[in-house]
């Protein structure tokens, strides 16, 4: 019998397992994690925090599906991996032995390094007990002050907005998310902030949280203003757990590093998720994802190879669609605007989502709906859709399948204010003839 | 402007009321629950969604509430193609 462990129980962990259990229904499948409210949504936490969703509904597997998969449970935090005796140690917990390990322990939250730091009042949206206690917070504080420039910290600002808090977003450059939105996306999630009640501060950062017994009080910016608050929300980032695998002597850069069958440099070590960085055929280089799919997906293929199959993980599209300031919005492949200063990668983003050299940025519409579409001299690189979402999923389609556009490429490039219509039209032929 | 909707593209709600059922595209979907939350009749949407299986389901009313409470614009309506379309 194959003892298999799996330490981490987001989607790449419980993915895994399920890959596990329907090849080998005689395994011996171990799950650690010190998150003591197991698999959960955690994309799902933003609405938890809106007031959109209630707790008990971001619980994913029903009791019945957990027994179905015939999986223990250990609520432990691992201390070491000795990969030479194949054991994982849990501190006080223990020691697991397995023949399998898979590392699926996630990305965590970055956390402010400036004075006042650890004060009451300064939180981060990282998983379920830091959403209950900035739920708590909202109910009693008044003003909040959110940091970060992606999608986290806009949850941040929506979620407590959503609470009846007056809540100052601070933006490190001129506008809101630079690494992926143009300077039209941007506006648009800002106005509506602004609309919102919400005061936007650009070009300003935090140099210290001051307190009074222990608890926040109020920050003083970089230029020396002193604003009064009782809460930093914090969504500068987030950053791999790779210290475990460090420590253990396996190949790391910036998270750990796999090949195509998501194996780590460490014999039947493999690794999944947000803390796996994985070889990207299209830049040649290995990337992060911090998306749900490719987490899934790399479970599921980790899983598998960990019975002994040879399946190799094939990188999709990086596709996210999310709201940004209640504007829906589908960012599809290689969209970045430019190069920033943003090195940091937040939840719900991917390192693929960065311009590609050579592609031309085609940009129509107005008012809450715009479309812009990155071309190179065949095929569309990148997509950002705003508002309308008639061409989200054909534009998913045409970007993951490479579709030659050659025959629109001059239309769309001449008639940008067209491009939607084009696009299309194009897709509704190219079905056709699929047909 | 938005692009003109299309009739091969989408099915409308009065088309899936009498012919139509719900269908997940899982590749977007992110397990938040939002739509078994928002269901009239509990039928848990987002479970279908995580098997990548249809919502067919006698008890659907095809109301359309998890289409338009899905925050990532996982859910649509197609209709149930039974007989199979005359060619043109």
């Amino acid at each position: 019998m194959t003892r298999h462990v799996i330490l981490g129980c987001g989607v790449a962990g419980v993915a895994a397992v399920e890959a596990i259990r329907s090849a080998d229904p005689s395994a011996q499948i171990t799950l650690v994690t010190d998150d003591a409210h197991g698999f959960y949504s955690r994309p799902g936490l933003a609405y938890y925090l809106s007031g959109e969703l209630p707790e008990k509904q971001l619980n994913i597997f029903s009791p019945q599906d957990w027994q179905a998969l015939q999986v223990g449970f250990v609520h432990a935090h691992a201390t070491r991996i000795l990969p030479g005796e194949h054991r994982l140690e849990l501190g006080s917990a223990g020691t697991l032995t397995y023949d399998r390990l898979l590392l699926a322990s996630g990305a965590t939250a970055m956390r402010l390094d400036l004075p006042g730091a650890d004060l009451q009042g300064v939180v981060h949206l990282d998983d379920l007990e830091d959403t209950r206690r900035i739920l708590h917070m909202a109910r009693r504080g008044r003003t909040a002050v959110v940091v970060g420039g992606g999608i986290l910290a806009l949850e941040l600002v929506e979620g407590l907005r959503a609470h009846g808090m007056q809540v100052h977003f601070f933006l490190r450059g001129e506008r809101y998310w630079t690494a992926v939105l143009d300077e039209a996306e941007s506006r648009l999630v800002e106005d509506r902030l602004r609309h919102e009640g919400v005061r936007i501060h650009a070009h300003t950062e935090i140099a210290e949280i001051l307190g009074r017994k222990n608890k926040v009080q109020a920050v003083r910016t970089t230029q020396g203003e002193v604003l009064p608050c009782s809460m930093v929300a914090c969504g500068i980032g987030v950053r791999p757990r790779i210290e475990l695998a460090q420590e253990a002597g396996l190949a790391t850069e910036r998270g750990i590093l796999v090949d195509e069958h998501l194996q780590t440099s460490a014999q039947d070590i493999y690794a999944a998720g947000d803390v796996a960085q994985v070889y990207d055929p299209l830049s040649g280089k290995k990337l992060l994802d911090l998306l749900w799919l490719p987490a899934r997906r790399q479970g599921e293929t980790a899983g598998a190879n960990m019975t002994g199959q040879q399946r190799t993980y094939q990188r999709a599209v990086a596709v996210n669609v999310l709201r940004l300031a209640g504007i829906m919005t589908s960012i599809i492949g290689a969209v970045g605007s430019s190069r920033t200063d943003e090195v940091t990668m937040t939840r719900g983003s991917s390192e693929t989502w960065q311009p590609m050299p050579g592609t031309i940025a085609v940009a129509s519409g107005g008012g809450v709906n715009l479309l812009r579409l990155l071309v190179d001299e065949t095929t569309i690189r990148g997509a950002v859709v705003m508002g309308e979402q008639t061409l989200s999923l054909p534009l998913q389609e045409l970007i993951s399948t490479q579709a030659d556009i050659s025959s629109i490429r001059a239309q769309l490039l001449s008639r940008n204010e067209l491009a939607g219509q084009i696009l299309l039209d194009f897709w509704v032929a190219r079905n056709a003839n699929n047909v | 402007m938005p692009p003109r909707s299309h009739a091969s593209l989408q099915t409308t709600r009065h088309e899936a009321l009498a012919s139509g059922h719900v269908v997940p595209e899982p590749t977007r979907c992110v397990q938040c629950g939002i739509c078994s939350f928002n269901c009239p009749i509990d039928i848990d949407v987002r479970r279908h969604a995580w098997l990548g299986k249809h919502i067919i389901n006698p008890r659907c009313l095809t109301c359309g509430e998890c289409i338009q409470r899905c925050p990532r614009g996982v859910l649509r309506f197609d209709r149930l193609k039974i007989f199979k379309e005359p060619e043109r």
